[in-house]
C-alpha cells in the first residue's frame, strides 16, 4: 500500500529509512541534511524505530561507526553534506574497499570558501572516486525510492558495496512535495533480510581491512575496479525489480523528448525537472531540443550515454562542480573521455552553472539552448561558460 | 500553474503559511510545492517563503521570481521590500495592514489588486498573539480560492494541537473582514 501525502522530502527519507527495518544510524548532523538525521533520531527516541541511533562527534566518526556496524551485519544508515562528506573522505575508500553495504544520503551543498550552505555538486566531484555507487535524485520521490533501492543494490551479493544517494540540498531536501509514500509491509516486500557477504563474528573469527603490500595492492585495486564496474548489470536489475514491483521505473540515464533531438542538454540532479519544463517551450516553437538526465554517476553508464546521444552532434553539459584549473567540467570531461572511444565525437558546449546556490532560472536555460542551437548551425563551440556570471 | 510568495519576518511563520497551503492543496488533489528561501534565517529579519500549485505535476524547482499571488504577514516590510516585484500581470498582493487601499497604494507604489486586512488587531484578539500568518491565509483565500477552506482548516487543525480553534477563528474572521480593491 501507498499512501500520497505532502511531505518535505528530508522527513520523507527518514520515515522510508525507518520503514527498510535500518539496525544502527550513525550520523552528524549538516545543513541541509540535519532533517533527516533529526527526523531519525526522534523515531528512535520514540520507540517507533527499533535501531541503534549513534550521535557522534563528526563525520569522520560518523562513517568509522558505520563501517563497523556494517562489518558485523548490521543494515546501516547515514547521511550527510558538504563538509560533512569531505570529512568522511578517507574512511568511504575503506567502506568501499571492505565491501560495506552503507547506504548514505548526500543532500549536495557546496564546499567552503567562501562559506556556503547552499546547494551545488562540489561535494559529490570531490567524492567521485571512492569506491561507492552513486546515484542521482531528483525529487523527494526519487529520493524516497532510491532510497529503499539502495539498500536493496548494496546488500546484492554480487555487488555488497555502499551506495550514495545524491539530491540537491535544499531543493529537494527542504521542498514540500507530494510524496507517494510505500508502507512498511510493501518495503519490507522489496527488500528481504540483510545477509552479509561477510561478517565479523567472534564464533567464526576472521580478518578484514590488512595491509595489502606491493605483491597485492594492484590486483585488489583491479578487483575494485571490476567490482564497480560490474555492478553495472545487478544496478540495472534491481531497478528494474523496483519499477516491477512498485511501478516507478529508473534507468542509468534517462532522456526527455529526445527521440528526434538535434541538440540535447545534460543536467545530473534536479536541473533536470525545470529543464524539462523549457524543453516543452522550445517543442512548442518547434525547436528540435531534448534532455539527458544522468541519474548513475557511478559506475558510469557508458553504454547508456552512447544510446541516449544517438546521433545527437551539439550537447550542452551542465556542471555544478568546478575543477580548478582544469577542463574545468567534471560531468563534461567525462562525457569527453567517454566518445573519446568512439569514432565520432559529439561537439560538447560546457556551462559551468548553480553553484553555492545560485538560482539557474528558466531564462538561463533558454539562453542555454539558444547557445547549443547556434553552436549546431555554425559548429563552433564556444569556451566553456559560466551561467549568469557578473563580470 | 499558481505561484505564491510570502514575505514576513523570521518567526512570523511565513514559512508555516506556505506549508499549510501547499499541504491543503496536496490533500485536495493537486500538485503543490513549499519551500523557504535557502537562507540563514534569524528572528526578526525579513524572510520569503515559497509555494506553487498545479493541476498538473510541477516540473520546476527554481526561485518564485514572478508570483501571482504575494502575501505580506508584516506591515513593516512596505517601506523595506518591494513586495510586488515581479509580480504577474493581474495578479495580487495581500497586505496586513491598517491602512486603506489608497493609502498604501500612495505610499507603495501598488497598483495592482489589493487586499487588505488588519490582521494584527484580529491575531491579538483571536489568537493573543500578533502572530499573523494564519490569519493572512484567510485573506488570501477570499482574494483567490486557492485551496477549498475546510482542507485548509484541517491543516490548521493537525498543525496547531490546542491553539488550533483560535487560528481558525482568525482565519475565518480574516476571510470576512478584508478588503479586495480592484487593480487601480
Amino acid at each position: 500500500m501507498e499512501e500520497r501525502i505532502g511531505m518535505e522530502s528530508s522527513i520523507a527519507i527518514a520515515e522510508v529509512v525507518g520503514r527498510c527495518d535500518v539496525d544502527v544510524v550513525a550520523a552528524y548532523p549538516i545543513t541541509p541534511q540535519t532533517h533527516i538525521v533529526e527526523h531519525l533520531s526522534e523515531m528512535v527516541a520514540n520507540g517507533e524505530l527499533k535501531a541503534a541511533f549513534v550521535p557522534v562527534e563528526s563525520e569522520h566518526s560518523a562513517m568509522s561507526v558505520c563501517c563497523g556496524t556494517a562489518a558485523v551485519g548490521a543494515r546501516t544508515y547515514t547521511a550527510t553534506s558538504s563538509q560533512g562528506l569531505a570529512l568522511m573522505h578517507e574512511i568511504l575508500f575503506i567502506a568501499s574497499s571492505l565491501r560495506l553495504p552503507i547506504v548514505m544520503a548526500v543532500a549536495n551543498r557546496s564546499l567552503s570558501g567562501p562559506i556556503s550552505i547552499w546547494n551545488d555538486h562540489s561535494d559529490v566531484m570531490s567524492d567521485r572516486d571512492v569506491g561507492w555507487v552513486q546515484i542521482f535524485a531528483e525529487n523527494g520521490q526519487e529520493a524516497v525510492d532510491l532510497t529503499i533501492w539502495a539498500f536493496r543494490l548494496a546488500e546484492d551479493r554480487r555487488v555488497s558495496l555502499p551506495v550514495m544517494v545524491h539530491f540537491d540540498g535544499f531543493i529537494v531536501s527542504h521542498m514540500i512535495e507530494p510524496i507517494l509514500m510505500p508502507d512498511h509491509e510493501t518495503v519490507r516486500g522489496y527488500l528481504p533480510p540483510f545477509e552479509p557477504l561477510l561478517r565479523l563474528d567472534v564464533d567464526r573469527p576472521v580478518s578484514i581491512g590488512p595491509v595489502g603490500i606491493p605483491d597485492i595492492y594492484t590486483e585488489s585495486k583491479f578487483l575494485q575496479h571490476k567490482l564497480v564496474v560490474d555492478a553495472y548489470q545487478p544496478i540495472v536489475e534491481t531497478l528494474e525489480g523496483f519499477g516491477k514491483y512498485f511501478g516507478r521505473h529508473y534507468h542509468p540515464v534517462e532522456t526527455y523528448r529526445a527521440e528526434d533531438a538535434e541538440v540535447l542538454l545534460c543536467t545530473m540532479g534536479s536541473l533536470s525537472e525545470t529543464a524539462m519544463t523549457v524543453v516543452d517551450r522550445r517543442r512548442e516553437k518547434g525547436h528540435k531540443v531534448g534532455l539527458m538526465r544522468i541519474r548513475l554517476w557511478r559506475p558510469f553508464p557508458f553504454e547508456d550515454i552512447y544510446r541516449a546521444v544517438g546521433a545527437v552532434q551539439t550537447i550542452g553539459v551542465i556542471d555544478r562542480a568546478v575543477s580548478f584549473g582544469g577542463p574545468p567540467g567534471p560531468v563534461a570531461s567525462e562525457l569527453k573521455a567517454a566518445f573519446y572511444r568512439k569514432p565520432q565525437q559529439p561537439r560538447l558546449v560546457e556551462f559551468i552553472a548553480g553553484l553555492g546556490g545560485r538560482d539557474v532560472a528558466l531564462a538561463d536555460f533558454e539562453r542555454m539552448f539558444d547557445v547549443l542551437l547556434s553552436t549546431r548551425k555554425t559548429g563552433q563551440v564556444p569556451p566553456p561558460a559560466f551561467v549568469g556570471l557578473r563580470e | 500553474m499558481y505561484e505564491i510568495r510570502f514575505h514576513g519576518r523570521g518567526g512570523q511563520g511565513a514559512v508555516t503559511s506556505a506549508e499549510l497551503l501547499a499541504l491543503s492543496a496536496i490533500a485536495d488533489g493537486k500538485s503543490a510545492q513549499a519551500f523557504p528561501s535557502f537562507g540563514p534565517e534569524r528572528r526578526g529579519a525579513p524572510v520569503i517563503a515559497f509555494a506553487r500549485i498545479s493541476e498538473s505535476p510541477i516540473r520546476n524547482r527554481t526561485a518564485i521570481q514572478e508570483p501571482n499571488l504575494v502575501i505580506v504577514l508584516d506591515p513593516s516590510l512596505l517601506r523595506l521590500v518591494k513586495v510586488d516585484a515581479g509580480l504577474q500581470p493581474g495578479g495580487t498582493v495581500v497586505i496586513n495592514s491598517q491602512k486603506d487601499a489608497a493609502t498604501i497604494r500612495k505610499e507603495t507604489g501598488i497598483s495592482a489588486r489589493l487586499v487588505t486586512v488588519d490582521a494584527n488587531r484580529i491575531a491579538r484578539e483571536e489568537i493573543g498573539r500578533v502572530i499573523t500568518n494564519t490569519t493572512m491565509l484567510g485573506a488570501a483565500l477570499a482574494a483567490q480560492p486557492l485551496v477549498p477552506v475546510e482542507r485548509l482548516e484541517k491543516e490548521l487543525k493537525g498543525r496547531f494541537g490546542r491553539i488550533a480553534e483560535r487560528n481558525i477563528n482568525a482565519f475565518r474572521r480574516a476571510m470576512r473582514e478584508c478588503r479586495i480593491t480592484d487593480a487601480a
